[in-house]
């Protein structure tokens, strides 16, 4: 039974090379070997959305995913969410509507929110809603999320 | 103009490394030679330890140790309580492992270490421990009979018992036009902050390093100390940034025990990572409360007197929180109101299930839900409007300061300063009260509307003490050190806010340092919304001395009387000449200091460190009010509208003072609606994971309308602040109760239980 494979990946625009254990998760990969702890991991069975990530452009839950089935795939975590010190509109617009307490839940709801935006223009606040439903936060309410999310969808016009 | 920071909505600080992915949680520290630990868990509830078989684990590759309790027993010592101690207490406080017996499901049995946490999950598997089961008690009543003993030693599961009263209530009761009794139960959940437990533990050269410490780090560390025989000056707890809080996190548990025993035996940095399931089995319970209560009123809905048996659910140990989740039930069973005579029975009564410690608002939330159903209760039967009804027994503002007596057992509750009648008038004016006639109604597609109020007053801002030091450096920034800790609150901006005002420089020159044992000699932590009451009030206190050390060394230099000088923007200006020239900048102030000579008083750096102590609580105040409809079909509960008022004397950071209301709404929402710890007949948690265990999300909280008052600042300390963590909460439960109560009242039913599940409507409606 081969217990370790060779994985090559894509993750923030840099390339990897990488022998991992076949069952080691994408989040412990990416947190323990790769050194990008901005990925959270808050339940480890695919509730909470903490650990989301985008996988070739869709958000995923990379707690439920193992590094093995990622060999192959373009990842974007939040720490390539930032162009260099230039904070991303869904970052300024989280930090303007106080959208972040503890912070842990943060770099998941900016994954989501990211994919969200891309496919969907002009939401309505029950879409965003809906949209990030899938991610909890036990601080904020969730109001100032979505206000900081509706922003941004209103500045790209 | 000199920029005022205190009252202004700033953006956080602390925001950026947040949402670069760059902040370090304790998950995030990773040393050289790091092993990973895992625990042996009971899966039974109560049984008997026969025997553990390690040599399997001990065996598997990767598997460095591991240590059941024979190799703790010289250092066996039981985790003292923090809060709320009672001496009958202490035969049923927790060891770090189970010794003969374990007495809940996730009871530690053994720790586990190895080269990696898959490894330590996979030794797992192959700990062989024999129990001989017991029947599990998982009910108050049943543990009550005492039919069976889970702690032998006292020979009851009765661990504390006392009766707090003022005034006289059998007068009361002989007095009373009216009365009513009812039973009331508040449903077992949990803080379940996102970021679950953890800590990396080093042992080096004869120091001791702990990351992941929170809450209470010096306490802790003063615990762990005596636990292990260390000395307390050698430790460092870290804090690190913290996923959340919300009273369960921080606290001493038997982990904290175990990884540093781990790390000092095996001589290597020992990490270990709570997992979610772990987590709902391992880490505090908490509102587990049964309370049999009666009032005596006049007709004319007056409160003559209030008695109640209070029966906190503890589980299977007392741990650090004491009593204080049934004690603080009683302690403001009476709320806001004029209540002549008071008696309350409280009880901790041990069983089979997790141990029990605090959740944001302790005892306040349950006490409101109590304490307001009964009243809406009173007023139907009394044919008086509920709002009115309470207008008639608040306590009014010329009572003030108000003394309600003897509620808890160590000492009077006094409510600082307060307008409760005006917090109550803002809720309804919000919620639209006087024009909502009725207060109930049926709409086209058959749903019950009702609308639901709520009172409540909460301590907040404890004692005794609190430190901070402060440190300018010869470039003029000034250094801040906490003895307070953070977990969200936003600290390193609403700190900084009260040094750059207190002090006179701008909010850029400060930097707040916390989280650090080192940082400061003493500290008493945050909870219990104590974070600015304290804590920036010692920020406050320092920046006073520190003003003053300032410009006596100006004066000196300039040859001049301090009171001709004053600091503002960072700069020394003759008094009257604002506008003109700065004298002296604040890095060179710090220069005189360190050559201010043999002055011993004035000599070395610009430094100062400052307790503020407190020896009462401040008392921060307000009313919610909801808007729900119920579907009788489904049961389902949609809130309409949810408003919040709560006056805290002064708001630093209105922004985060929002915040904080909405996020308590949310959360107190969510444990009304969703959250059970639901356990079976054996002891076995049926909720144990976040399929079964519903924390709201996005589309479960609706927008929650927040109004901060600033009315009555408190007496009590400079800033005028009183707590502002736990307003958004407390009267959650009462709200949303009422308010399904007032809906379902044509159908006959009267909520006397939580949460308000779906399945939970429909049975009432069905019964």
């Amino acid at each position: 039974m081969t217990t370790e494979r060779n994985i090559r990946l894509t993750v923030n625009g840099k390339a990897y090379e990488s022998l991992v254990p076949v069952r080691m998760t994408l989040v412990d990969f990416l947190r323990g070997e790769l050194d990008l702890t901005g990925t959270h991991v808050g339940c480890e069975h695919g509730v909470c959305g903490a650990c989301t990530i985008l996988v070739d452009g869709s958000a995923t839950r990379s707690c439920l995913m193992l590094a093995v089935q990622a060999d192959g795939a373009n990842l974007m975590t939040v720490e390539g969410l930032a162009d260099g010190p230039e904070l991303h509109p869904l970052q300024r617009a989280f930090q303007r509507n106080h959208a972040l307490q503890c912070g842990f839940c943060t770099p998941g709801l900016l994954m989501t929110a990211y994919e969200f935006l891309r496919d969907t223009s002009n939401p309505t606040e029950e879409q965003v809603r809906e949209g990030i439903s899938g991610n909890i936060c036990r601080c904020t309410g969730y109001a100032p999320i979505v206000q900081a999310i509706l922003d941004v969808s209103q500045e790209a016009g | 103009m000199v920029q005022q920071y205190i009252g202004a909505s700033i953006t956080r600080k602390e925001d950026e490394r947040f949402l670069t992915g760059r902040a370090t949680f304790v998950d995030d520290v990773k040393l050289p030679g790091m092993v990973h630990a895992t625990f042996v868990r009971s899966p039974h509830a109560h049984a008997r330890i026969v025997a553990i078989d390690t040599a399997a684990a001990l065996a598997m590759p990767g598997v460095v140790a591991v240590f059941t309790y024979d190799d703790i027993a010289s250092l066996a010592k039981p985790i003292p309580v923090r809060l709320y101690p009672l001496p009958s207490l202490e035969p049923f406080l927790q060891y770090p492992l189970a010794q003969d017996k374990v007495r809940y499901v996730g009871d530690p049995v053994a720790i586990v270490i190895a080269d990696s946490r898959y490894v330590a999950e996979d030794a797992l598997d192959v700990i062989d421990v024999t129990y001989e089961p017991l029947q599990a008690v998982v009910d108050i009543e049943e543990s009550l009979r005492d039919e069976i003993i889970i702690h032998e030693a006292p020979g009851t599961n009765l661990a504390a018992h006392y009766v707090v009263s003022t005034g006289d209530i059998d007068q009361a009761f002989r007095d009373a036009e009216y009365t009513r009794k009812e039973r009331f139960k508040t449903n077992r959940h949990t803080g379940n902050p996102l970021e679950t437990r953890g800590m990396v533990v080093a042992y080096d050269s004869g120091e001791l390093t702990v990351w992941g410490a929170t809450k209470v780090p010096h306490f802790n560390r003063e615990v762990l100390s005596s636990l292990l025989d260390f000395p307390e000056e050698k430790m460092h707890f870290i804090e690190g940034d913290v996923g959340g809080g919300f009273g369960i996190r921080g606290e001493f548990y038997p982990e904290d025990f175990l990884v540093p025993f781990a790390a000092i035996r095996l001589g290597r940095p020992v990490k270990w990572t709570e997992d979610r399931l772990e987590h709902l089995i391992a880490a505090n319970h908490s509102r587990d409360i049964l309370c049999d209560i009666e009032i005596a009123m006049k007709k004319d809905g007056t409160i003559l007197g209030i008695r109640a048996q209070v029966y906190g659910d503890m589980g299977g140990y007392i741990r650090t929180h004491g009593s204080l989740v049934p004690a603080s039930t009683a302690g403001l069973l009476m709320g806001p109101y004029n209540v002549p005579a008071y008696e309350c029975g409280v009880h901790c009564v041990i069983t089979n299930k997790t141990g029990v410690g605090t959740f944001r608002a302790p005892g306040r939330y349950e006490s409101c839900f109590i304490r307001e159903r009964l009243l809406d209760m009173a007023a139907a039967d009394l044919g008086i409007d509920p709002a009115e009804l309470r207008f008639k027994n608040l306590i009014q503002p010329s009572q003030m300061p108000y003394n309600a007596g003897r509620t808890r057992a160590d000492g009077d509750t006094i409510f600082d300063s307060g307008n409760y009648p005006q917090a109550l008038t803002r809720a309804l004016d919000e919620i639209g009260y006087a024009e909502t006639n009725p207060k109930r109604w049926v709409d086209d597609a058959g749903r019950y509307h009702g609308i639901g109020i709520a009172t409540y007053v909460k301590n907040t801002g404890r004692g005794p003490f609190e430190g901070a030091r402060i440190v300018i450096s010869g470039t003029g920034d000034v250094a801040v050190y906490l003895g307070i800790t953070t977990m969200g609150q936003g600290h390193e901006t609403t700190m900084a806010q009260i040094c750059a005002d207190s002090l006179g420089v701008s909010m850029e020159a400060v930097t707040i340092y916390h989280g650090n044992t080192d940082y400061i000699p003493f500290g008493g932590g945050t909870y219990g919304s104590r974070g600015t009451v304290m804590g920036g009030n010692a920020v406050h206190l320092a920046c006073q001395n520190m003003k003053e050390r300032i410009l006596s060394l100006a004066s000196t230099y300039l040859d001049t009387e301090p009171a001709n000088l004053v600091l503002q923007t960072g700069e020394i200006f003759r008094k009257g000449a604002e506008h003109g020239p700065a004298l002296l900048s604040l890095g060179e102030v710090a220069g005189l200091a360190e050559n201010a000579g043999s002055d011993e008083e004035d000599s070395g750096t610009l430094e100062i460190t400052a307790y503020f102590e407190a020896d009462q609580l401040t008392f921060s105040y307000g009313s919610h009010a909801a808007h729900v409809a119920v579907d009788p079909e489904t049961g389902k509960i949609e809130i309409i509208r949810y408003v919040v008022v709560e006056d805290i004397g002064r708001a630093i950071n209105p922004l985060m003072v929002h915040g904080q209301a909405v996020g308590g709404a949310a959360q107190g929402i969510g444990a009304t609606l969703l959250e059970e710890l639901v356990y079976d007949d054996s002891g076995q948690l049926l909720a144990g994971s976040f399929m079964d265990y519903l924390l709201p999300t996005s589309t479960d909280v609706p927008p929650i309308e927040s109004i901060v008052l600033e009315e009555a600042p408190s007496p009590l300390n400079p800033l005028g602040v009183k707590g502002a963590g736990e307003g958004g909460i407390v009267a959650t439960g009462a709200t949303l109760a009422n308010a399904v109560s007032n809906a379902l009242a044509p159908l006959g039913v009267q909520i006397t239980q939580l949460p308000l599940s779906p399945s939970f409507i429909v049975k009432l409606l069905s019964s």
